[in-house]
């Protein structure tokens, strides 16, 4: 009988219990750690001895932060390319992978053999560096937008999507006289919804927290996403930690470099950790379709 | 018979051009991604020429007359890559990547399916969901955010030496990220914390699909529940460690790039410099592009053979395959 099963909580179960417990007290410290020590007073965090709770609340690394005009302006660069790159690219692979799902269309096998080939070859750091600088994308806000526009395994993913569609619906659309972008665009898109939230979530978690193409393409700080400039100033901040014995006056401004920092951080996390419970059966369809369908 | 909407025309002997004009909107979406391609794909590998000459100057463009003319690197072009082969750094490069790689291989392959097996055994719905969001929680952060966690807590004076000095395990602090031989250490662990509920996920997935009657039949027969795990959950699942295997093996020089660059610091390097990072450094800092494109196709080219390799033992070894 079912009951009787389930009250029969064997010593296997409460071990396997407790090393959940504490893989999850793991996955979890880390961050809190971060945002107790951000709240706390910068100067009293660095005596140590914090753990559980900030031990004197200070709000004055976050104000720093909203007051820091590079952080803002990084962190609307970050939103902005965010939002145009993500919309861009759902989109615009969206509409590749319905072409594709028409089996009949000429060339069909062509263009998906030449898309699998750039699945498993590449040129290189150095050679697509170059390619986009011919392009004009250096220092240029679209580089963070024209070379994620397309990704072929998102693709197969909305691919295999349509193929899913029951024919009927784009017949009767036919007989009504629709051509194929009006069918895209009316009838396939809005039956969509869950492929696109899926492929948008993985897209926008990437932009988000992207940072090497603003360090490698953009020289402007007029135009780095916080996930770049956050590199930049731990980069140098780790640099200078491990140099031995700093002299007590110099350790002063370091301390609320680090506590702007952790705030920084804080800041920057905060969005996507707010949203990606509830999203989760999105990733995890989207990650089954992709490896096993795909 | 229901037809579905992308079976093949019996009528396919029309014309071509009739053909593209019926198609002529499906045509031009597919060719929107087709030229993408081509320019973001195929272009760079045209550009993988760049390790073949003996210099090249980055100011250059690709499709100049000015490249076409530069001259090809001795030795038949291949003057960079024996270059690279008989730099001192080689040998050191080579260690830590597959070093770095062959770890991660090891730990955090596996341990995401053994995570995966034992969360499948909460029999509590509700508390399997919650450790699930919870652990795959920090696959979300940032490597430039974890970094700089990482770089705090286990800098002087930073968390990890208090409780260290706390349990008198060790009486000064230390500056792990200084020394090289913690590198490797705190590469795997930190991309073991960062990946393991995340990589779970698609064990547990495949796990949901398996036939709950073989249970039933197995308890039947009074089999444990370890015996259970064994005989049907790992054999019903292997195709997808298989093909994890594959993709992971394939990826054997990657070492997250992401993640070593925010870590990597000059006091470290000798333990920390992967090939892409070496790469990256000898192209922008040491400007030698030739030099860099030529380590870079080598990598490539490694890559794509073990991805085969692996593909085609893992054919006849369990009929699974990528490709």
């Amino acid at each position: 009988m079912a009951s009787s099963k389930l009250n029969r909580i064997t010593v296997g179960d409460i071990m396997i219990g407790i090393l959940m417990l504490v893989i999850c007290f793991v996955s979890l410290y880390p961050v809190w750690y971060t945002v107790i020590i951000s709240f706390n007073d910068s100067s009293d965090a660095l005596r140590g001895g914090i753990y559980w709770w900030p031990r004197k609340f200070s709000l004055e690394s976050y104000k720093t932060v909203f007051q820091d005009t590079t952080i803002i302006r990084a962190f609307m660069v970050t939103v902005l390319r965010t939002v145009i790159g993500t919309v861009t690219s759902v989109f615009f692979t969206a509409m590749v992978g319905y072409a594709l799902s028409k089996k009949y269309i000429m060339g069909n096998k062509f263009y998906t053999i030449l898309g699998t080939i750039t699945m498993f070859f590449g040129g290189g750091l150095i050679p697509y560096f170059i390619t986009l600088k011919n392009l004009g994308l250096y220092n240029n806000f679209l580089v963070y937008i024209i070379p994620s526009l397309f990704n072929f395994y998102n693709m197969i993913i909305f691919r295999s999507f349509f193929n899913e569609l029951p024919a009927g619906l784009e017949e009767s659309a036919r007989l009504d006289g629709a051509n194929d972008s009006m069918i895209f665009i009316r009838i396939v898109i809005p039956l969509s919804a869950p492929v696109i939230a899926t492929i948008a979530l993985f897209n926008g978690v990437g932009h988000w927290n992207d940072y090497f193409t603003g360090v490698l393409y953009i020289n402007d700080a007029e135009l780095q996403p916080i996930q770049t400039y956050l590199f930049r100033i731990i980069a140098s901040a780790s640099a200078s930690k491990t140099v031995v014995a700093m002299p007590a006056g110099v350790t002063a401004q370091q301390v609320s470099s680090q506590s702007v920092r952790l705030a920084t951080m804080v800041v920057t996390t905060f969005p996507i950790m707010c949203v990606y419970p509830f999203l989760q059966k999105y990733f995890v369809k989207g990650m089954l379709i992709g490896s096993i369908k795909g | 018979m229901k037809k579905r909407n992308n079976e093949l025309t019996p009528l396919a002997k029309k014309s071509f051009w009739i053909r593209l004009r019926e198609e002529k909107y499906l045509q031009v979406m597919a060719l929107l991604g087709i030229v993408w391609m081509l320019v973001f794909n195929y272009i760079p590998m045209y550009g993988i020429l760049i390790a073949f000459k003996k210099n090249f100057f980055v100011t250059t463009p690709l499709f100049s007359k000015k490249f076409f003319s530069t001259p090809w690197a001795a030795d038949g072009g291949f003057q960079h890559f024996i270059a690279f082969f008989k730099d001192e750094e080689f040998v050191n490069v080579m260690v830590n990547t597959l070093g770095i790689s062959i770890l991660k291989l090891i730990f955090n392959f596996t341990l995401p399916i053994i995570f995966a097996l034992l969360l499948n055994e909460v029999k509590n719905m509700r508390f399997k969901k919650v450790i699930q969001t919870i652990t795959y929680m920090p696959h979300f952060l940032s490597w430039v955010v974890l970094g700089g966690i990482l770089t705090t807590w286990l800098g002087d004076g930073g968390l990890f030496n208090e409780l260290l000095i706390k349990f008198g395990i060790i009486d000064k602090s230390v500056s792990f990220l200084a020394y090289p031989e913690y590198f490797w250490g705190i590469t795997v662990i930190s991309d073991l914390w960062k990946e393991l509920g995340w990589s779970a996920i698609i064990y547990l997935a495949a796990i949901s699909g398996i036939d709950q009657e073989m249970y039933e039949a197995a308890k039947v027969d009074g089999a444990s529940r370890w015996k259970q795990i064994w005989t049907i959950t790992l054999p019903s699942i292997a195709p997808t460690i298989t093909i994890m295997f594959i993709l992971a093996v394939g990826g054997l020089l990657n070492t997250n790039f992401d993640q070593i660059l925010v870590l990597n610091n000059p006091l470290n390097a000798p333990r920390s410099n992967v090939l892409d990072i070496y790469v990256y450094q000898t192209a922008m800092r040491g400007m030698r592009y030739s030099y860099a494109s030529a380590i870079g196709l080598f990598k490539s080219v490694i890559a794509f053979i073990l991805l085969f390799i692996t593909n085609k033992i893992t054919t006849k070894l369990n009929d699974t395959a990528l490709f």
